[in-house]
């Protein structure tokens, strides 16, 4: 038992490492990309002068003098300051600075955004914004996981009935995603049928953390939720259904049956166990997929996450706060792809056995 | 090839294929009809909008089919053109001519129209008294003694304030039209606006009036007037080119590249499973979205990104899986044993034997570009000067749409897109069905 968690530690920290390594990389992309217009200098620059303009305009002694004074103390100053943190330095190795400056998301302030409480510092306002992303979208996922687990599993049981062939006739409607079937569920329940909010994250006036609040929390989550699953529910139980069909006709399933285990037995320890890991490797692409679709759907549904921050920073040009956006779903992108890696260390015995054996 | 083609053959026995196949000939029909129908540079000039490119529609009209599911006769576009009223030139002396114009038209609909705006054109500065004619005889000056500047003027007559006090608070375009019995519905009948001056004998005056409806064309239209079918229409031939192209600079790079790293091995393999592991944590539309904001958004630019970003997806694991597989198989043991060069294995043995086992999952990638284009638009990311489906979805939800009841805005584009979704992933499910009896492994 302990060389087990041994194996699965080491396998869970060459994985975590590299995983750091990737975001890491994709961030420093990010960066070079943001860089190609010289924003992340302009983000620099304001933030200096505005640390610069802050400090000198506290002294007296500097606030009595005339403005051009004072302006010509500010921008030898500021010049001082750039040299200082290096701006005046060749770009790579400025790059590996902002490097980071975005990783640690000290952005500084936004351009324009500020978070509910006034702040105007950007790391606030990501930090501010993320718990409602997460609610939504791991609720989300956990509904579809298990949904289309179970539905899969009890249609390969009942292979070529008319459930199984409507399913199959369904999975189409997975080539829209889910921000697309939002526009229609709003148009249903909230323009023409009134039963449903429009969007938002829950009823103006409530405070958080009383009963009322949360029930208002869940009912603004119905619609975002069924928007999610139905754009992703019906192509993943048909691709599971064809694992499990695959793997219920393996001879030691046939063996299994002979022996006269039960059909619950036979279905939990010999076809559930061996379909779980490609089911999982299937379900973390599909993931990986949706996360960036979380912004359309967050935008379509006003909900307070930051796919919708993303959106608004977008729309206002404010920089720092597209970055750090960014650097948010890097994050939450390795997260992911550890969670899952690490579920699936747990269901396939040759990773124990190989203990890290590189690759999926 | 053969065995391909008998493959293709058995496709009679899937109906889900053959609809695919419909759906997806019907937009290609129509991407060939809007192509002809509105010349590229006319559709971008129609779409960018422009004075005198589409004064005489309706805002925000629904489409005309609407008027089939309602009882009541929608109101339709009535356009009493320049040249058409009906004149009447009486000389007054000093070189003076008083000119009067009718335009008479005759109003039988159910719904009250929209708007109403009067054009007017003269060849000199001159004042013009405006008169309405209801059916049951009422005579309302609109406007008297309005100053009319040189060239090309508009009375807008459903903004005129001091006109919508006289009308008890209503809107002048259903002011007028409001039957003094029942204010709620029109009055139906003859109407008569009428334009009289003062000009210099050798000068001209014409007016133009337009009574907007509530229904127009096969596809309504948005709130810059523009008719939604330019859109529609080349919303398709886009689509289909963005989704079509990206899937085969994606998918295809991917399986060459996933080949000959296969066969190689060694450094060149495990380089191109680590830029494939590093890229899968690529957050990919956030740095369209920054990419287009920070730099372009030209449709090409957004192609060779998401190109350039796919290339090393998630699919190079899948096609790694099988091309080890197949690496190992005898035929392939025995061209090496003969002789056979690097490049002929990779191309000639390896590539071409797993290449039916692409058809599907490229077949099924294409949506998924289709609405990433899309996405990109209704982000406001789409290219600024080409009208699409996403585009039309980006204007129809900023204009709040959804709230003000114009469904048909966002429905169609999103009913168009939804049905090529489907076209092509029934055809791809049901190639899946064909060359993948078993499950790839993954």
């Amino acid at each position: 038992m302990k060389s087990l968690f041994f194996r699965l530690g080491k396998y869970s920290l060459i994985r975590a490492v590299l995983l750091v390594l990737a975001v890491v990389i994709a961030v420093y992309l990010t960066v070079l990309i943001a860089n190609m217009g010289g924003e992340m200098d302009n983000i620099r620059r304001a933030q200096i002068r505005y640390n610069v303009g802050m400090a000198l305009g506290g002294d007296e002694s500097i606030r009595r003098l005339p403005r051009e004074q004072q302006l010509e103390i500010i921008d030898r100053e500021v010049q001082r300051e750039l040299e200082r943190v290096g701006m005046n330095r060749p770009f790579i190795e400025r790059s590996f600075r902002y490097l980071w400056v975005a990783l640690s998301l000290d952005l500084g302030r936004a351009e324009y955004l500020s978070s509910d409480t006034g702040s105007r510092q950007v790391r606030t306002i990501l930090l501010e914004r993320l718990p409602s992303t997460l609610l939504l979208f791991a609720t989300a996922e956990f509904i579809l996981f298990f949904m289309g687990l179970f539905m899969a599993l009890f249609l390969s049981r009942r292979y070529g009935s008319f459930l199984d062939k409507l399913t199959i006739a369904l999975a189409p409607t997975s080539a829209a995603p889910g921000w697309f079937y939002g526009i229609f569920l709003i148009l249903i329940f909230a323009a023409l049928l009134g039963v449903l909010p429009w969007g938002g994250f829950a009823q103006p006036g409530l405070t958080p953390g009383t009963l009322a609040y949360n029930l208002s929390v869940l009912r603004h989550m119905v619609l975002p939720l069924s928007a999610i699953v139905i754009g992703a529910l019906f192509a993943s139980i048909y691709s599971w259904r064809t694992f499990f069909l695959i793997y219920s006709s393996e001879d030691y399933v046939e063996l299994a049956r002979a022996k006269g285990l039960s059909s619950q037995q036979v279905e939990r320890r010999y076809i559930l166990r061996p379909t779980l890991p490609p089911i999982i490797t299937s379900f973390l692409l599909l993931i990986i997929g949706m996360w960036t679709g979380q912004i359309v759907l967050e935008m379509v549904f006003r909900w307070p996450g930051i796919g919708q921050l993303y959106f608004q920073a977008v729309s206002m040009s404010d920089t720092p706060v597209i970055i750090g956006v960014i650097v948010i779903y890097g994050y939450l992108l390795a997260a992911t792809v550890f969670a899952l890696d690490f579920v699936y260390a747990m269901v396939d015995p040759r990773v124990r056995v190989e203990a890290a054996g590189g690759g999926r | 090839m053969g065995q391909l083609l008998a493959r293709l053959r058995g496709l009679r026995r899937y109906p889900s294929m053959a609809a695919g196949i419909v759906i997806i000939m019907l937009f290609i029909a129509m991407s060939i009809y809007a192509v002809i129908a509105i010349p590229y540079s006319q559709a971008i000039s129609l779409w960018r909008g422009g004075p005198g490119q589409w004064e005489v529609i309706p805002k925000n009209a629904s489409p005309v089919w609407f008027d089939v599911f309602t009882s009541d006769s929608l109101s339709r576009t009535l356009v009493i053109g320049f040249g058409s009223g009906v004149r009447t030139d009486e000389p007054i002396g000093d070189g003076m001519k008083r000119v009067e114009i009718a335009l008479p038209f005759r109003y039988d609909y159910d719904g009250f129209p929209t708007e109403l705006n009067l054009f007017t054109r003269t060849t000199s500065v001159t004042r013009a008294t405006v008169l309405w004619h209801t059916p049951d005889g009422r005579t309302l000056t609109l406007q008297e003694d309005r100053s009319l500047r040189m060239g090309d003027q508009t009375y807008y007559i459903s903004q005129d304030g001091e006109l919508r006090d006289r009308l008890a608070g209503m809107p002048p375009h259903q002011g007028l039209f409001a039957d003094p019995e029942d204010r709620d519905r029109p009055l139906k009948g003859e109407y008569r606006l009428v334009v009289q001056s003062e000009l210099a004998a050798g000068d001209e005056l014409d007016a133009q009036l337009v009574v907007y409806g509530e229904i127009y064309g096969t596809a309504g239209t948005d709130h810059r007037r523009r008719d939604l079918m330019v859109a529609l229409l080349w919303g398709a031939p886009i689509g289909l080119m963005f989704g079509v192209l990206a899937a085969i600079g994606a998918q295809v790079s991917t399986f060459v590249l996933a080949g000959i790293s296969t066969w190689l091995g060694g450094k060149l393999d495990r380089a191109f499973q680590w830029i494939t592991q590093v890229n899968i944590i690529l957050p990919v539309l956030p740095i369209l979205i920054m990419v287009g904001h920070f730099y372009s958004r030209s449709i090409w630019t957004m192609l060779g990104l998401i190109i350039a970003l796919n290339v090393f997806s998630a699919s190079m694991l899948t096609y790694r899986a099988m091309f080890l597989q197949l690496k190992e198989a005898p035929y392939i043991e025995a061209s090496q044993a003969y002789g056979a060069s690097n490049f002929r294995i990779i191309f000639r043995y390896l590539l071409p034997r797993i290449a039916p086992t692409l058809l599907p999952q490229f077949v099924l990638v294409i949506p998924s570009f289709v609405f990433l284009e899309a996405t990109l638009a209704v982000l406001g990311l789409g290219d600024p000067s080409l009208p699409t489906w996403g585009k039309v979805m980006n204007d129809a939800y900023t204009q709040g749409s959804l709230y003000k009841g114009f469904y048909y805005w966002i429905a169609q584009p999103a009913a168009l897109l939804m049905l090529m979704g489907i076209g092509f992933a029934l055809v791809g499910y049901s190639l899946d069905r064909i060359f993948n009896p078993r499950l790839r492994t993954v």
